[in-house]
């Protein structure tokens, strides 16, 4: 007991919690834009491994690193227009089309890999964003060495939370797109293109998704390997539902996931390790958000007109 | 003073491959104008109301609009004109604010901001100004049908209409929605507006329209003065014949085939349940249920369908108790529905007009040994929509793609073509145009002088009078007694309706 609260009242653990947090961020708010306009985007998970390997790999031909998250932002923008192509326009079944997506986009970029470095047997490091610390902030305990000594990245992901929050809600583009995934009709009766919206919002929230996943290359780690997004792509789709399409509970959700992954890793070292198989550590995160996503979804109200398609001449 | 029309409409034509849709119409709207556009479903109307709207490419003519040509095909321009819509299906998003609906599309996407105080307060004005009671920050999914369409004409207001066009806006109204609907566009004309009013119910048309224009087939076949006709002429021009209510034939009572026992439901909700009922449906008889919609109709008509079961007294069919009452029992004591609402109800959608002629008698009669007979389902398909003169391409047509009327011939040939004993029809032809109801309420009365007992449930007065042999009304979920043909007049059934002559039990 003594050293859950250690752990708990350790800065490293807050400062790990946020910055595991803060990819899960940049995709939950990229998926959140998509849904919110009507499209499930279940390219997420391919779009982050895409977003991971271009930054990574333009880092490392010598651009900078912002250049990297710039070229990252355009591959996930490319192939959520990919997506939105085939599942606005065309219609075609939002689910096939974006597991699709994400098998392209992983396997172009592990094609990508091996073409680029045919030879190596550990991927090669670049230098990765280093943390930044804001000025008197970062001295405060406990919290300021959680929320104000981060990388650049970090930052960002929560500046795109609150943004996203003030367009949707605070902008007539923000207000069209919500309506366009609520009743597309009542958009189209008003002269606006449903269409462009929804592609537009697909685009948009597929650049956020591909910024999530080279934090992980940018920022966590300084290369790139296999596998390496593992399943955030899915939590991300998790975290929308658990945050009811909102985006301030929606970073709480990815906080709340990122403080359970922290911890258990830092659980593994108590003696309870030494008994319990890592394994049910592993799992624990996954288990307490399903929990979480029970209690807290029930109440949710998903966009009326999410996942369909929008074709003006049909009844 | 020669004033120019606010609307021209000027040989507009359209086809739909080899369907002329709209044939050359001209039509044109004076300022402070209201004119009802008439037609039977399929006359054009909606055509020619969507070209108007830029949501169709005419093939041939111009839209004016205050003299100004509109560019053809473009929703936005027709909206920047002034031009109005109040859709018959609403375009509002239900999780959405009535503000956040209005303000939907009103400003430039890229300008930050809502400005919502001031959104807010003009909202407000205007629902003073036309009586247009709803408040801006409820979420439209709690609104009721008649608020929503307020909201869909605040949306067109917001946006300085000049012209409003309201399609079939009282299809879904009751009574009284309707009577403050009409106030607000006298109030909206005696400000200068102009109001094209689609429509087929008559008796509205001459209350609330200076002109009728009547299509059919397309073309524009009469144009007259409502101060100059009556409704008589204006359905035969809708028609094109003269329309002859049904005869009706002196009834032959048989036995009673449904008996409510002094029965009480439960209240589900916000909805009347049955107080002491006491009913009997007779062989032979068509009994008409007069009521304001939500005085337990809904419970009425579960509880004959089996969906519900008394809370207290009996239930008879054919003279013995039932003690287990559900759907399936219903269909088989040869209970035939016809729903009251037939796109939630009534059938799927998604489903052919096969699949859904055989929602009832799937297990039984197209079924062999658990295996479905499609050949059999699809020949009793083709069969109702031969002898019912269904309109469709085929019985493997998807049903959404069906008019109301035709929808609802399929429902009443799947309903009348087993030959049930008593057959529950709740608003059957709510929505339909004349020559629809008229085909439908002959039906009814074919299968009454067959033998069957028919419960009709109606807020048409005219309806109820015209067809039933015995009339109740319902109020408050109390029933009055059986009033038999012609014993009451129009004034006495209202003072029913309105609770008055109830023994007040509770």
């Amino acid at each position: 007991m003594t050293a859950l609260l250690d752990i708990l009242l350790s800065a490293t653990f807050w400062a790990a919690a946020v910055r595991i947090a803060s990819p899960l961020i940049f995709a939950t708010m990229g998926e959140l834009i998509c849904e919110r306009a009507g499209v499930l985007n279940l390219g997420i998970e391919g779009i982050m491994v895409i977003g991971a390997f271009s930054g990574w790999i333009t880092v490392w031909a010598g651009a900078g690193l912002w250049e990297g998250v710039a070229v990252a932002m355009l591959a996930g923008m490319l192939f959520g227009l990919l997506h939105a192509v085939l599942v606005v326009p065309f219609g075609l079944s939002q689910h096939v089309v974006g597991l699709g997506v994400t098998l392209l986009a992983t396997s172009t970029s592990y094609f990508a890999y091996r073409l680029m470095l045919p030879q190596v047997t550990s991927p090669p490091k670049i230098e990765p964003f280093a943390v930044w610390e804001v000025p008197v902030l970062s001295d405060i305990p406990l919290i300021g060495p959680a929320l104000f000594a981060q990388t650049p990245l970090t930052y960002a992901a929560f500046a795109v939370a609150a943004l996203v929050a003030l367009v949707l809600w605070r902008t007539p583009l923000g207000l069209a797109i919500r309506a366009a995934g609520e009743n597309p009709s009542a958009v189209d009766a008003q002269g606006l293109s449903v269409t462009g919206l929804r592609i537009g919002a697909v685009v948009v929230g597929s650049g956020l998704m591909a910024v999530g996943g080279a934090f992980l290359t940018l920022s966590a780690f300084s290369s790139f390997f296999f596998e390496m997004v593992n399943g955030r792509g899915w939590i991300c789709i998790a975290l929308v539902v658990f945050g009811a399409w909102r985006p301030g509970k929606a970073v709480l959700g990815a906080l709340l996931f990122a403080a359970f992954d922290a911890l258990q890793v830092r659980l593994q070292q108590t003696p309870l390790g030494q008994v319990v198989p890592y394994q049910l550590f592993l799992m624990a995160p996954y288990v307490l958000s399903i929990a979480a996503l029970v209690l807290m979804s029930r109440r949710a109200s998903v966009p009326a007109a999410l996942m369909q398609p929008f074709n003006r001449g049909e009844r | 003073m020669i004033v120019a029309p606010v609307l021209r409409l000027c040989g507009i034509t359209k086809r739909f491959g080899s369907l002329v849709a709209n044939d050359a119409i001209s039509l044109s709207l004076n300022r402070g104008e209201v004119v009802a556009l008439l037609g039977e479903n399929g006359a054009g109307k909606t055509t020619l109301m969507n070209i108007l709207f830029g949501h169709y490419v005419a093939d041939a003519g111009t839209v004016e609009v205050m003299g100004q040509p509109l560019p053809p095909g473009h929703p936005r321009a027709a909206l920047a004109a002034g031009v109005g819509m109040v859709h018959q299906h609403f375009t509002l998003a239900d999780n959405l604010t009535v503000l956040d609906n209005i303000l939907l599309g009103t400003r430039p996407l890229w300008r930050p901001g809502l400005r919502k105080a001031v959104a807010r307060a003009r909202v407000q004005a205007l629902s003073q100004d036309f009586g247009l009671s709803v408040h801006p920050d409820a979420r439209v999914g709690t609104l009721s049908v008649g608020e929503r369409q307020r909201v869909e004409i605040l949306k067109a207001l917001y946006r300085d209409a000049r012209i409003l066009i309201l399609d079939e806006p009282t299809a879904v109204l009751t009574p009284q929605e309707t009577e403050a609907l009409f106030r607000t566009l006298r109030l909206a004309v005696g400000r200068g507006l102009s109001i094209i009013f689609i429509s087929h119910k008559l008796h509205e048309v001459m209350g609330v329209a200076d002109r009728a224009v009547v299509l059919r087939h397309g073309r524009v076949v009469g144009e007259v003065a409502t101060a100059d006709t009556d409704r008589h002429a204006l359905a035969a021009l809708m028609v094109g014949e003269e329309v002859v209510p049904p005869k009706v034939a002196p009834p032959t009572p048989g036995p009673v085939l449904l008996r409510l026992d002094d029965v009480t439901t439960a209240q589900a909700g916000t909805a009347t349940g049955l107080r002491r009922v006491t009913l009997d449906l007779r062989a032979g008889t068509i009994t008409g249920l007069a009521g304001v919609s939500g005085n337990g109709q809904a419970a009425l008509s579960d509880l004959v369908s089996g969906v519900i079961r008394p809370q207290a007294g009996r239930l008879h069919i054919a003279g013995a108790p039932v003690t287990h009452w559900t759907p399936r029992e219903a269909v088989g004591a040869g209970i035939a529905r016809i729903p009251e609402d037939r796109h939630s109800t009534g059938t799927i959608a998604d489903f052919t007009l096969t699949e859904n002629a055989i929602l009832e008698g799937y297990r039984s009669r197209f079924a062999k040994g658990g295996w479905m007979n499609w050949r059999a389902a699809r020949a009793f398909a083709e069969g109702i929509i031969r002898t019912y003169d269904v309109r469709c391409p085929g019985p493997d047509t998807r049903i959404r793609l069906l008019s109301g009327g035709n929808m609802q011939k399929l429902i009443l040939g799947r309903v009348l073509e087993p030959g049930p004993r008593i057959i529950l029809a709740n608003q059957p032809v709510r929505g339909l145009d004349i020559g629809a109801i008229t085909y439908v309420h002959s039906r009814l009365l074919q299968a009454r002088d067959a033998g069957a007992a028919v419960l009709l449930i109606s807020e048409d007065l005219d309806e109820i009078m015209a067809l039933s042999d015995s009339i109740h009304v319902i109020s408050e979920g109390r029933l009055s007694p059986g009033f038999a043909r012609g014993t009451m007049t129009q004034q006495q059934l209202g003072l029913w309706m309105a609770g008055h002559g109830f023994a007040d039990a509770a």
